[in-house]
């Protein structure tokens, strides 16, 4: 039980037990509320704009559903592993927690992975970013996803990095927390692309 | 030096003001030129190129870089006082929205150097802002400048938000906070609401200029009606972001000033929320003929003139507050109540403009000019001056002086009406705005005469602010803690200025109007909600700057299509998070034996 030792007189959501930790995680709500405006905007960009094709593929031709489908499971997944990781927090295992935090970053690589795959296939393909008002609004809106869940990558590893050399106190935890929300956040988001950009495409 | 590192409130409140006012300085300026290329029929003063600049700089500037720091000055130096806070929610983040504000605002007007100004108008409508009709950088700036600006208003809503809900003093509920703070609140979450939707349209905007993206060019597939609407979007609830804090400031200083508590403060409340809420759903009619429809037409006029009866519901809140009041003339309240009867008349061409029909006819003419000039010069900048004459003991421990402050306002007022109350005719005589000039006899020629006038005794007001700004630092540091003697909210029980701690015991709140409260008791002090005891301090830091200028590096480097200096700007800024997430700042502790020491902002 050294993880156990290790977080001695921590108390049960060691992310709330001061003042900054609450601020930390209030104000970190209300960012949220910010980037939901930011990609709701961006929704809005591409719904507006995304008949207009001109000579590039269309999207029900382009869009390759099973690939997608395995980047969503894939990113739904590293979400749950998230949560794993934070219920390890509450309960003080350090290395569980860490555990869990090693394999949402791997799933978020995964998905990565497929999504600049996929990416350069529709280049192969003729759907460049200068090709249509589709193209440049479905790469911004994607894009700027791919670009949350690089950062959250980025993130949540150096705070591993953290959690190796400082341990889990009331420092730490809310950090850990707030990526967390950060994590279900951009799989959130996800979750409407796949049912607005990809099935709607597929159909519409 | 310790100004750059600073993360102290109201350190970075005086620091939000000396840019505002800068800026403010420079827009006025623009404005000055504006008014003397059009003083008379076939001026040429300046070029058509460089008046197009002007006034695409002038209202630009005056939005983002004047209005909105000097309404964060106020919110800085008074919001933690307000609450009984020691400090704003993230200190850090406070500083580095500030400084981020003042690289975007450096970076756009450095367009005047660079001889790249941005000239398609503060609202930037494509395709005139797109590269096929305005490929030089000009756009650039606009469109780079107000995203760095942007990320700092963002940043400063967040915390203002966190800082309200979760630092009240003990026993402060929401219906025991002051007008302001409530004003405060609402404008965050407009701020943090609206700014994203800025945020896309400029990166849209950005991809379309420098990285041949297809957003708004038509040939592609684009749309420029796009654009309107996410920009007003945007830009409706700004200027509700504008003038919020201008009615806490009024609310406040009315009630001071009267001496009587606030009439109908629960309504105002509810006026508040409910004119921040209508806000979001009024934009396009600023689109009325673009051809949305008369369906959506009707549905945005009624939408629009909805917001009159809140805004109704205030005026006569602060007429009934006034209403039987010991009344005290000072500058503060004389601008307080000047503002009324001027964002009255504003108001009510405000709901001519919402009526559909009619707005074919006034639009894009000198009536919608003299309309937003009203709200925003009568409303804001008239708030903005009634606000740092009120809270200028609290912020500098001294009395601005009076006298002067008078002169301040006769002039502007006066100057105020002269420049704009003509423009009312002269756009229902038909004389369009972002003309360079006009031909002479068609009967716009004395009234343009009068306004550019009114304009120079607004500059001639001006003057005199900064006047009386130089004067009372001379002065003695002689503020008393409540330096107006009415005064009825928590920051006036600390000493002016506050030590750097503010309270050094948290005050207990008893009651709306916590401070006037104890006095109609009898007390000279707030009750202590804790006893003395060592106060946690934030550390200063350096990072917040070095991430701006990072932040500004990489936009030069954007907009010169140099990657490489682009990627070190960007390289710069998540260095500075990087430190900022691996070395935690433990802060330090005043003892309470060093508490009567540091008695100075």
């Amino acid at each position: 039980m050294s993880a156990h030792d290790h977080a001695e007189g921590l108390p049960h959501q060691p992310e709330t037990a001061t003042l900054e930790g609450r601020n930390k995680i209030l104000g970190f709500w209300i960012f949220l509320g910010a980037e939901t405006v930011l990609f709701g905007t961006l929704f809005s960009a591409y719904l507006a704009l995304r008949h207009n094709v001109m000579d590039g593929p269309h999207p029900s031709e382009l869009f390759q559903l099973p690939m997608v489908f395995a980047a969503t499971m894939i990113l739904l997944t590293s979400s749950l592993t998230s949560v794993f990781a934070v219920q390890a927090l509450h309960t003080h295992r350090k290395n569980a927690m860490v555990g869990w935090l090693i394999v949402t970053i791997l799933l978020g690589l995964g998905f990565l992975g497929l999504e600049i795959y996929e990416f350069s296939e529709y280049v192969h393909e003729g759907h460049g970013f200068t090709t249509s008002a589709f193209s440049s609004s479905f790469y911004t809106l994607v894009g700027f996803h791919g670009a949350h869940v690089a950062f959250g990558i980025l993130w949540i590893g150096l705070l591993i990095l953290q959690i190796y050399k400082k341990g889990l106190t009331t420092v730490t935890a809310p950090k850990i927390y707030v990526s967390a929300i950060y994590w279900h956040f951009i799989d959130v988001v996800w979750v409407f692309i796949f049912t607005v950009v990809y099935l709607m495409g597929k159909v519409g | 030096m310790d100004w750059l590192t600073t993360v102290d409130h109201k350190k970075i409140g005086i620091l939000y003001m000396i840019a505002g006012l800068f800026f403010f300085l420079i827009g006025g300026l623009e404005a000055i030129l504006i008014r003397i290329q059009l003083m008379k029929p076939m001026n040429d003063v300046v070029s058509a190129d460089t008046f197009n600049e002007l006034i695409t700089m002038h209202g630009t500037t005056m939005i983002f870089l004047a209005a909105m720091p000097l309404l964060f000055a106020l919110m800085n130096a008074v919001i933690p006082l307000q609450i009984g806070a020691r400090d704003v929610a993230f200190p850090f983040l406070n500083a580095l929205g500030f400084w981020t504000f003042f690289f975007g605002g450096l970076l756009l007007n450095l367009s005047w150097f660079a001889n790249a100004v941005p000239d398609a108008g503060w609202t930037s409508y494509v395709p005139l802002a797109g590269t096929t009709y305005n490929d030089g950088h000009g756009v650039d700036y606009y469109v780079i400048g107000l995203q760095i600006a942007g990320i700092g208003t963002l940043l400063g809503g967040i915390n203002f938000m966190a800082t309200i809900i979760n630092m009240r003093a003990p026993g402060m509920s929401f219906m025991r906070m002051p007008m302001f703070t409530w004003a405060i609140f609402i404008t965050s979450a407009l701020i943090v609401f609206a700014f994203p939707v800025l945020t896309v349209g400029l990166v849209a905007l950005m991809f379309d200029r420098l990285f041949e993206a297809n957003f708004f060019e038509a040939g592609n597939g684009g749309n420029e009606v796009l654009w309107e609407h996410i920009f007003w979007v945007f830009g409706h609830p700004e200027v509700y972001i504008l003038i919020m804090p201008a009615f806490g400031i009024i609310s406040e200083i009315v009630s001071t000033f009267s001496r009587k508590r606030l009439f109908g403060y629960s309504s105002m409340v509810f006026a508040t929320v409910l004119i921040a809420f209508l806000g979001f759903m009024v934009w396009a009619h600023h689109m009325f003929t673009v051809g949305l429809g008369p369906v959506a037409n009707a549905l945005f006029s009624i939408a629009t003139m909805l917001i009159a009866v809140p805004t109704g519901v205030k005026i006569f809140n602060w007429l009934f507050t006034l209403w039987g009041g010991s009344i005290r003339f000072t500058t503060a309240s004389l601008f307080a109540i000047g503002f009324i009867p001027t964002f009255v008349m504003g108001g009510v061409t405000g709901v001519m403009l919402a009526s559909a029909p009619a707005d074919f006819q006034y639009h894009d003419s000198y009536f919608v000019v003299a309309h937003f000039h009203y709200v925003i010069v009568g409303g804001l900048i008239f708030g903005i001056f009634a606000g740092l004459h009120y809270w200028w003991p609290k912020m500098f421990g001294r009395m601005l002086n009076e006298g002067l402050g008078k002169i301040t306002f006769w002039t502007f007022f006066t100057g105020f009406h002269l420049t704009f109350f003509v423009q009312h005719f002269l756009g229902l005589l038909g004389m369009p705005r972002r003309v360079f000039t006009y031909l002479p006899n068609q009967g716009f020629d004395t009234m343009n005469m009068i306004s550019t006038i009114g304009a120079f005794l607004m500059g001639i007001g001006t003057i005199a602010f900064l006047l009386n700004i130089f004067i009372t630092w001379a002065k003695p540091r002689n503020a008393a803690a409540d330096s107006w003697e009415d005064g009825r909210t928590l920051e006036w029980t600390i000493p002016s200025p506050p030590p750097e701690y503010n309270f050094k015991q948290t005050p207990l709140v008893r009651g709306y109007d916590a401070w006037w409260k104890e006095k109609m008791d009898g007390n000279t002090e707030m009750t202590p909600a804790e006893p003395v005891g060592p106060i946690h301090m934030p550390s200063p830091s350096i990072i917040p700057l070095v991430m701006s200028i990072g932040l500004f590096i990489a936009g030069y480097g954007f907009m010169y299509d140099n990657l490489i200096v682009a990627g070190a700007g960007l390289l710069i800024t998540l260095g500075g998070m990087f430190f900022r997430s691996v070395f935690d700042d433990h802060g330090f502790h005043i003892e309470p034996e060093d508490q009567d020491k540091g008695v100075h902002a």
